[in-house]
């Protein structure tokens, strides 16, 4: 490597009160190269690059060690040098740029602030600077989007945005904190393709933070992967993804969803139908500025789900999948089709009728933390359904049952006593799944079920889920954005998009020869095995 | 003293909670300063109950000679420009002032907070026609609304309360509606609807529990404005009717005294503040003690013998 690096961090600890958060972790960035900075939730991945950076600041919080941007020192530097740094010669991507954008101001006034402290540019050349910018991240119109408040962009433009406000001021360091987590598969192909193009024209450095390997292995150079605030390997990608040294990241790599790496075994070709839908049709109402509109969330949707089998639905956000589960349970009202659960007309159904149905269709939902009531133990949440339908008398019969659902999910027996806060993510979601199981039903609906679950816990629940399916012929309708987990899980996929089922196949057949377009999209847009 | 190590293993094995029951009184106790409001407010209600018995003299005992003594062995209060004993008086006050404010505020409790439930959760037509009529009893200043009432059902104890009670209904229907809009939209709802769960056992089971913190926080404070609320009727000849003392009406009477005799009107406002302040106290040590995940952190810092609440 030529000349001295872009950033270099020695030895950097934080710690928060009496507890240590990152400990003693080193690496260097050089100019025109980006690290990949990897690990799961509470690795301490965002701490270490964020307090290197001068960025993170908390109550209790010591941070030790050494950072020199370009020999400035940043650990422990006056709030005047962070700012005059911060924004000039450091700029930040962070994860949800629908948070990370002022809604009250324009574009325009957010972009031309950076230029506008650091460069002192007059109103005129920020302006001539914010539409380079703008055009610069391929935003169409640069002119017109220039005057728009951030809620006018979608969430990819949005990014586009907040890439151009990191870049305003050339700076010699990007950091990207899990830049691309809350967008769909495609919009996450063109942040990457941007930020590549950005940096090969700039030769600014990059430190790129996520807990998906597949987008580390197409963004980096070099990786640090974080585990428990330590570096337990630092390496070249190619390295880290062929030979890794640290038994965590074989952990990782292992525990990774990958296109078309397992097949579920074929399900009895009698296998009874237990659920089907015929031309499902949800509209909502909405009242825009613009007037009252009606929004076709779920149009003509058909499928067929029997016993024992998957079948994943998979689209990008606003595809209306969520909507077909909240259809099915009762929480959004259909405006027309059919659903019929066994032999029962779920639509139609009403009082002990609809009860009875309920019970036969659970639904497992995304975030095991607020899934579960905070002021409930274990043993009452799952038992909460078998009280509801009267299905087992009080006492000793329920803890029981309880107890078995428990092992169920492999948890042990003293966990029903505890309070959700008690327990971990991939805890609480087995404890949804065992809710889900209570009653006995003849499908589970599995909406983002594993989306936010680390991809090591994430691997566990879904063999969990698999294994449970070929013991209790439960059918799943397992909706995703994760091409890769849904084609894991599933028999069957169907492929959403505006509302409608595009395509519909065997998971296998599905991946190997897509029919439409738009699956093609979606199948390049997933980030590689390896990287290239 | 066992810290555990990382906060990533923290986060995965997080310890269990103590119980419920007496678990929370462990808990209000072990914090120092609601521990302390805890022990003032028992202290007041034994006040209140034994007043009589315990007071030095009557509550209504004149001494024309000994009128506007300074605080003495004799009197520890002084007295006032009748020549009772502020001490007695202000003890025997204990009993009306608690009562109104308990029974006022229960009432605003029960009411309000049925009506925020209702209204939240099933929204619609309901909820319109329910919050409308609390925008219109906001509407009214809050002394008005009670003179009102208190004009239709003639001056008295019983209607102070149900005055006091009503005006403070729409508070606690407002913060209800609030917290029950955002607590229905929490997944854990919707995973109980999902499974067929009656609207009944969701309200009670779920969105009660989930919605006491800010409840706890608005009964302390109106038990606090409940005191002045009657101190201001009482002022206004349409409360507690003399010769009975209520701490309110001992203040008002010492207005004409501020200058000559100051603790005609210090005891009785100090009466007031520390069981305001005792409320408040409580009331937070409540809402903490209340959440299991508060019940888990306090319990954990109780442990390790460093400093209590949040």
């Amino acid at each position: 490597m030529t000349g001295r690096p872009v950033l270099s961090v020695r030895d950097l600890r934080v710690s928060i009160g009496s507890r240590p958060i990152v400990r003693g972790i080193s690496f260097d960035v050089d100019a025109g190269e980006t690290v990949g900075v990897v690990g799961e939730s509470g690795s301490g991945k965002s701490m270490t690059v964020l307090s290197a950076t001068g960025l993170f600041r908390a109550a209790g919080a010591q941070v030790t060690g050494s950072s020199a941007l370009l020999g400035t020192e940043l650990v422990g530097a006056s709030r005047r040098t962070l700012r005059a740094v911060h924004g000039d010669r450091v700029g930040f991507v962070f994860q949800d740029p629908a948070t990370s954008l002022n809604p009250l101001l324009t574009i325009e006034q957010q972009l031309v602030e950076g230029p506008r402290t650091h460069r002192g540019l007059t109103p005129r050349a920020a302006r001539r600077r914010a539409l380079e910018l703008l055009e610069a991240v391929g935003i169409r119109e640069p002119e017109r989007r220039l005057a728009a408040y951030p809620h006018q962009l979608s969430g990819g433009q949005k990014q586009r945005v907040m890439i151009a406000i990191a870049i305003a001021c050339d700076p010699t360091l990007l950091v990207a904190d899990e830049p691309t987590t809350a967008l769909d598969v495609t919009t996450q192909a063109q942040i990457i393709d941007l930020v590549a193009a950005t940096q090969e024209r700039t030769g600014m450095a990059v430190v790129w933070i996520s807990h998906d390997l597949g987008v580390i292995g197409q963004v980096a150079d070099r990786v640090s992967v974080l585990q428990h605030g330590e570096a337990v390997e630092q390496a070249g990608v190619h390295e880290v993804f062929d030979a890794p040294r640290h038994e965590y990241t074989r952990t990782l790599l292992a525990a990774r969803p990958v296109l078309g790496r397992d097949q579920r075994r074929p399900i009895a070709p009698d296998a009874d139908r237990v659920l089907s839908v015929a031309d499902l049709d949800v509209r909502f109402r909405v009242a825009s500025p613009g007037g009252r509109h009606t929004v076709r969330a779920v149009s003509g949707v058909s499928f067929e789900v029997r016993r024992g089998e998957t079948l994943g639905i998979v689209g990008e956000s606003g595809s209306g999948k969520s909507t077909v589960a909240n259809a099915l349970t009762g929480l959004a009202r259909v405006n027309a089709g059919r659903v019929t659960l066994r032999d029962a007309d779920v639509l139609a159904a009403t009082g002990a009728r609809a009860r009875g149905i309920r019970r036969s269709l659970a639904m497992v939902f995304q975030d095991p933390f607020s899934a579960l009531d905070p002021r409930m133990r274990v043993e009452a949440a799952i038992a909460e359904p078998l009280v509801e339908h009267r299905l087992v008398a009080d006492g000793a019969a329920r803890t029981r049952r309880v107890r078995e659902l428990l092992e169920l999910v492999a948890l042990p027996a003293e966990f029903a006593a505890r309070y959700p806060h008690e327990l971990s993510g991939g805890q609480r979601q087995r404890v949804c799944i065992a809710r889900a199981l209570a009653c006995e039903p003849e499908l589970v609906i599995f909406d983002e079920s594993t989306a936010s679950l680390d991809v090591s816990i994430q691997a566990r629940v879904i063999e969990l889920l698999i294994e449970l399916q070929e013991r209790l012929g439960t059918a799943y309708l397992f909706i995703g954005h994760d091409l890769a987990v849904v084609e894991r899980m599933s028999h069957r996929i169907a492929v959403m998009r505006n509302g409608e089922i595009v395509e519909s196949a065997p998971s296998a057949e599905l991946y190997r020869s897509p029919r439409t377009d738009y699956t093609r999209r979606l199948i390049a847009a997933i980030p590689p095995e390896r990287p290239a | 003293m066992s810290e555990l190590p990382s906060a990533a293993i923290d986060e995965r094995m997080p310890r269990p909670a103590p119980g419920t029951g007496r678990g929370v009184i462990r808990l209000l106790v072990r914090t120092p300063l609601s521990a302390a409001g805890l022990a003032v407010l028992l202290a007041l209600v034994l006040v209140a109950a034994l007043g009589p018995v315990i007071a030095p003299y009557g509550v209504n005992a004149t001494d024309v000679l000994g009128a506007l003594r300074p605080p003495s062995p004799a009197h520890w209060f002084g007295t006032d420009d009748l020549g009772r004993d502020i001490l007695s008086r202000v003890m025997l006050a204990a009993r009306v002032s608690l009562q109104v404010a308990v029974v006022s505020v229960a009432f605003a409790l029960v009411v309000g907070t049925a009506v925020g439930l209702i209204s939240g959760y099933l929204g619609g037509w309901v909820d319109t026609v329910l919050m409308r009529a609390v925008d219109v009893m906001f509407a009214f200043p809050v002394l008005l609304l009670a003179l009102a009432i208190v004009a239709i059902l003639g001056p008295g104890l019983t209607t102070a309360m149900l005055a006091i009670g009503v005006v403070y209904t729409p508070i606690f229907a407002r913060v209800t509606r609030a917290s029950t809009l955002s607590v229905t939209e929490e997944p854990y709802v919707k995973a109980s609807q999902a499974m067929g769960t009656r609207r009944s056992r969701i309200l009670v089971r779920h969105i009660l529990p989930n919605i006491s913190g800010p409840i706890i926080v608005q009964t302390s404070l109106s038990l606090a404005f409940a005191i002045l609320s009657e101190a201001a009727l009482s002022f206004l000849g349409l409360g507690v009717q003399p010769p009975q003392p209520s701490w309110g009406r001992m203040l008002f009477d010492a207005q004409g005294f501020l200058g000559s005799a100051w603790w005609m009107s210090v005891f009785p406002g100090a009466a007031i503040f520390v069981t305001v302040l005792a409320f408040n106290l409580v009331g937070d040590g409540l809402r903490d003690a209340l959440d299991p995940r508060h019940r888990t952190r306090m319990g954990r810092t109780a442990r390790s013998g460093s400093r209590g609440s949040r």
